[in-house]
């Protein structure tokens, strides 16, 4: 059994885009969602992948639990290429690899009951009848809905933003996985209930020992669950490291930016400007070379040509001609 | 797992009614239920209300024809034909071919219509590339000129009405549904059933049919009317099945025989009556659906 | 400080069926002359209700039952609806979540905003043209996209333009809801910065509708936090978060990541869920999530006072605050209320 779970090599997410009007005008027809990305997740190893709308951290989630597939490049789990699974190994992997959703209203069918979403997923897997009872229960207890029975015949909209995001957790995890992606699981919560479903998350994941992919465009939340995070800018990765570094000491100018706008808590700010252009760019037409040169206070003549290849700097992979010098 | 089959099968069938509810909260639909409820009651019952067979000429007790009877003359509640037969036992019987059309052609077009949209909205690609071609084409052909040239080719009968009809009038509901479930699919609880392994098939049956299946009743409730009156104007120009007494039948038989020129009221107006009771009913009950479905429409 | 703006006792209902429920209820508090004041609380606490309330554009089935909107010498909440329209936008102005709603798309940016040049501030179309191009420079968008259609800018840009919207007439008043909350962190942080330099720049006041603290810490002068139709808790924003004496203003710092914080914490969700407010409770409304709730806060709701000078609470136990917050920082306190 190899060390690493997920492996993407060059993985790339094309979309086709717009009409043959849109081509006539001149306008490209694909968004690069995903561009030239490599990535390894050893495994029981959290994962946040960062960065902001439109950076393709939700397409690279998709794609590793094959709700899209990659149109270039590889992405393989324990091993096997996602997109070419068929059959039985499919179905294994239907039930190693799951996603928490980000919208928990969304995310059950609002006409079935608690104990009916919860055991789709068994049915699914193939688990007899008469287990799956224990297995519902099971999995509510686990993520720390207390006195699991009174939730079995409740319906979506009885319960609470906080309570449906656990029930969301509870199907991801009712077939014991061992890879979740988790897509901004509390951003629609508020802020109170947050700290609940993020303690049940960090809590799971370490009893389960799962390999996680935290999506989010907060780093103070991707601090507060993962080790490691990979700041992503236009379907590329920018950088990748442990957490705390990158939090006290971000290398690419692009993560510096990001670090810098972070809000917190307190009053004593420094209100110093962005290190960082305003606007960022048409995602249907990026910049050539870097994609993130036009906003980049480092950029000079080289960066419009060469792509800056990760390059590794300390604890840190870095795509950047000039950080760290 | 026959056990399960059992203990499934009353379960899926009260889905299937909450997902279709009446529309009781609107007047007009509520008169238009009772004169459903009247023509689907009369429809049923035809054998026992109509004192005569619609088709069969009848005889005065002086063994003369019975032809053009005036509405209570010897017992014709209203009247006879120019051919002697009872007017009254024919809205009767027509009633039950309305039904019988109207029925047949609603079932079809929700039936068809709902298959093509969940087949293209939730495959996409080539599937949908073709039926949504052949919707295009069904949008194309001139609808009355269609079912009349069908209806004349064909065996003059109401069944190759009614499949002429279903032929044109599914476009509306695969597209309406094909849109609706280009929404569903991209929903959250959607995906979730793909990633934990859940077959298309299952998908499809499970969280996406269930909440189509309310549009698909509304546009099988529109076509009702439609092929009614279709059917009437049909056996009006002569195209129709001549065994089968339906309304429009009775026009044309009243037409034919000069009944507006003797102004033999009696004999028109009851079956021209009947269309419009029955398909502005019909327009009731699909707006007080629309209220439901789409409550923002409304006012 | 003068007041700018001062709301007294306000409530608002909402019909819904045959019932009242209450969004708003008995709530006020002041906005002095040249500040920024936070509105903050979460979803369903009555924050946006209030805030619409100011310009008394609210829901149909809505409306104000009570209470006082004293603005610049007269009551908005008993002004009739001409002398309202009036004031609006020449004295009040809203800044909506998405700028989208404010910004009608088809037509050009520039038209957009000199018709409300136009039409409510009565300038000519010269006047206007050159005023929309100062505008757009206040607020750092390239004069050259005045002649845009509000599709062809970026998320940021549009709410640039809709702070240049808002700002047109030079009004005393700005009401932002939820300004940058549909935006990514960085544009954030530059709008942030953008409309505080022009509030100190142009002295103007505003109230900033949020449910995220940081943004009320680095924005606001003052904070005044809603829970369930109710202000709790209001005083300058870095006593708040300093010396909270809300038991809710504390939970909700517990449950708030904090980036600067040295390890990665632990946070501490405050178990529960608001009240139903078509049937609120008897007391304090945050009691049954309170773990410091006594007999009192059950039966009797407490009062705002101003307990120290400029710090308004409304909590039985305010004077207690000291020993509370002691409490309130461990996370055994809050988990033992799950």
């Amino acid at each position: 059994m190899s060390d690493s779970l997920i492996e993407m090599t060059n993985a790339q997410l094309h979309y086709k885009v717009g009409n043959s009007i849109s081509a006539m005008m001149g306008l490209p027809s694909t968004v690069k969602a995903v561009d030239g990305v490599s990535l390894t997740l050893k495994r029981g190893e959290s994962v946040g992948l960062l960065g902001e709308s439109g950076c393709g951290k939700t397409s690279m989630g998709r794609v590793l639990v094959r709700l899209e597939q990659v149109t270039g490049g590889s992405a393989r789990f324990d091993g096997k290429e996602i997109g070419q699974m068929k059959g039985a190994e499919l179905q294994a992997f239907r039930s190693r690899s799951q996603m928490i959703f980000q919208n928990p209203f969304d995310a059950v069918n609002p006409r079935y009951s608690i104990r009916r979403t919860l055991e789709e997923p068994l049915s699914n897997a193939g688990i007899k009848r008469g287990e799956w009872h224990d297995r519902v229960i099971a999995a509510l207890e686990l993520v720390g809905l207390g006195d699991p029975e009174q939730f079995l015949e409740r319906f979506p909209h009885q319960l609470s933003g906080g309570q449906l995001q656990r029930v969301v957790m509870a199907r991801a995890l009712i077939l014991e996985p061992e890879f979740v992606v988790a897509d901004e699981p509390v951003s629609m919560l508020d802020v109170s209930v947050r700290a609940g479903v993020l303690n049940v998350f960090r809590d799971v994941r370490d009893r389960l020992g799962l390999t996680a992919i935290y999506i989010s465009h907060d780093l103070a939340l991707v601090r507060y669950v993962c080790e490691r995070t990979i700041v992503m800018y236009l379907g590329r990765i920018m950088e990748d490291g442990p957490t705390e570094d990158i939090v006290h000491a971000p290398l690419h100018p692009y993560t510096q930016a990001l670090v810098a706008a972070v809000p917190t808590p307190h009053v004593d700010q420094s209100h110093a400007p962005l290190p960082i252009g305003a606007g960022a760019p048409d995602p249907r037409n990026p910049p050539s070379g870097c994609v993130f040169r036009d906003r980049c206070p480092l950029v000079q003549d080289r960066c419009a040509s060469d792509i800056p290849q990760p390059r590794k700097i300390g604890t840190r992979l870095v795509a950047c001609h000039f950080a760290g010098s | 797992m026959p056990e399960a089959a059992v203990i499934r099968k009353p379960r899926v069938l009260s889905r299937v009614f909450s997902a279709v509810r009446l529309p009781v909260g609107d007047p007009f639909a509520v008169v238009g239920l009772v004169i459903y409820a009247l023509f689907i009651v009369t429809a049923l019952s035809a054998p026992l209300i109509a004192p005569y067979d619609p088709t069969e000429i009848l005889y005065t007790e002086n063994y003369d024809l019975a032809s053009d009877l005036l509405p209570g003359e010897e017992g014709h509640v209203l009247g006879t034909t120019s051919l002697g037969r009872d007017i009254f036992s024919q809205i009767v019987w027509g009633a039950r071919s309305a039904l019988l059309v109207g029925l047949t052609a609603a079932f079809m077009v929700a039936f068809i219509g709902s298959i093509v949209g969940l087949l293209s909205g939730y495959f996409g690609g080539w599937v949908d590339a073709l039926l949504m071609r052949l919707a295009d084409v069904a949008f194309g052909i001139p609808f009355l000129p269609f079912v009349i040239v069908i209806s004349a080719f064909s065996e003059p009968s109401i069944w190759n009405t009614v499949i002429a009809m279903a032929l044109v009038l599914w476009r509306d509901t695969g597209r309406v549904i094909r849109s609706q479930v280009l929404s569903l699919r991209s929903r959250g609880y959607v995906e979730a059933a793909r990633v934990s392994g859940s077959s298309d098939l299952k998908i499809i049956l499970r969280h996406i049919t269930p909440n189509i299946l309310p549009l698909s009743f509304l546009y099988g409730s529109i076509a009702i009317g439609w092929a009614i009156l279709t059917e009437a104007s049909i056996s009006f120009l002569g195209f129709g099945d001549p065994d089968a007494i339906s309304w429009g039948f009775m026009l044309q038989d009243a037409f034919n025989s000069q009944a507006l020129a003797r102004q033999a009221y009696h004999w028109f107006i009851p079956p021209g009556l009947a269309i419009i009771l029955v398909v502005s009913a019909g327009f009731f009950i699909s707006r007080g659906y629309e209220n439901l479905l789409f409550p923002k429409l409304g006012r | 400080m003068t007041t700018l703006l001062s709301v007294k006792d306000l409530s608002i209902a909402y019909k819904v069926g045959s019932n009242d429920v209450v969004a708003v209820s008995n709530s006020g508090f002041d906005v002095p002359k040249g500040t920024i004041v936070g509105l903050v609380g979460e979803s369903g606490c009555g924050k946006t209700t209030m805030a619409r309330a100011l310009t008394r554009v609210i829901a149909d089935n809505a409306r104000i039952a009570g209470g006082e909107i004293a603005f610049d010498g007269q009551d908005l909440a008993a002004l009739p609806e001409a002398k309202m329209n009036a004031l609006r936008w020449r004295d009040i102005s809203f800044i909506p979540q998405s700028a989208m709603n404010s910004l009608d798309p088809v037509y050009r940016v520039e038209y957009q905003i000199m018709e409300v040049l136009r039409d409510r501030g009565g300038m000519t179309r010269r006047a206007a043209r050159a005023r929309a191009a100062e505008l757009f420079e206040m607020v750092g968008i390239d004069k050259g996209r005045l002649r845009d259609f509000p599709h062809q800018f970026s998320g940021g840009m549009r709410q640039r333009a809709a702070i240049a919207l808002a700002l047109a007439l030079n009004p005393k008043l700005v009401v932002a809801d939820e300004p940058v909350t549909a935006l990514d962190v960085i544009i954030q942080r530059q709008i942030l910065d953008q409309l505080r330099t022009l509030q100190r720049e142009l002295g103007l006041s505003v109230i900033m509708v949020t449910h995220d603290i940081s943004v009320v810490a680095y924005t606001c002068d003052r904070t005044v936090v809603m829970y369930a139709g109710k202000v709790v808790e209001d005083c300058d924003t870095a006593t708040l978060l300093n010396r909270p004496l809300h038991p809710y203003t504390m939970g909700l710092k517990n449950a708030f990541p904090d980036l600067k914080s040295a390890g990665s914490g632990v946070l501490t969700p405050i178990a529960g869920s608001p009240p139903d407010l078509a049937d609120p409770p008897d007391g304090c409304r945050f009691a049954a999530r309170c773990p410091f709730a006594a007999e009192l806060c059950r039966s009797t709701e407490p009062a705002p006072l101003e307990v120290e000078k400029g710090h308004i609470v409304a909590c039985h136990r305010a004077s207690e605050a000291a020993q509370l917050r002691l409490e309130a920082s461990k996370p055994q306190t809050w988990e033992a209320m799950a």
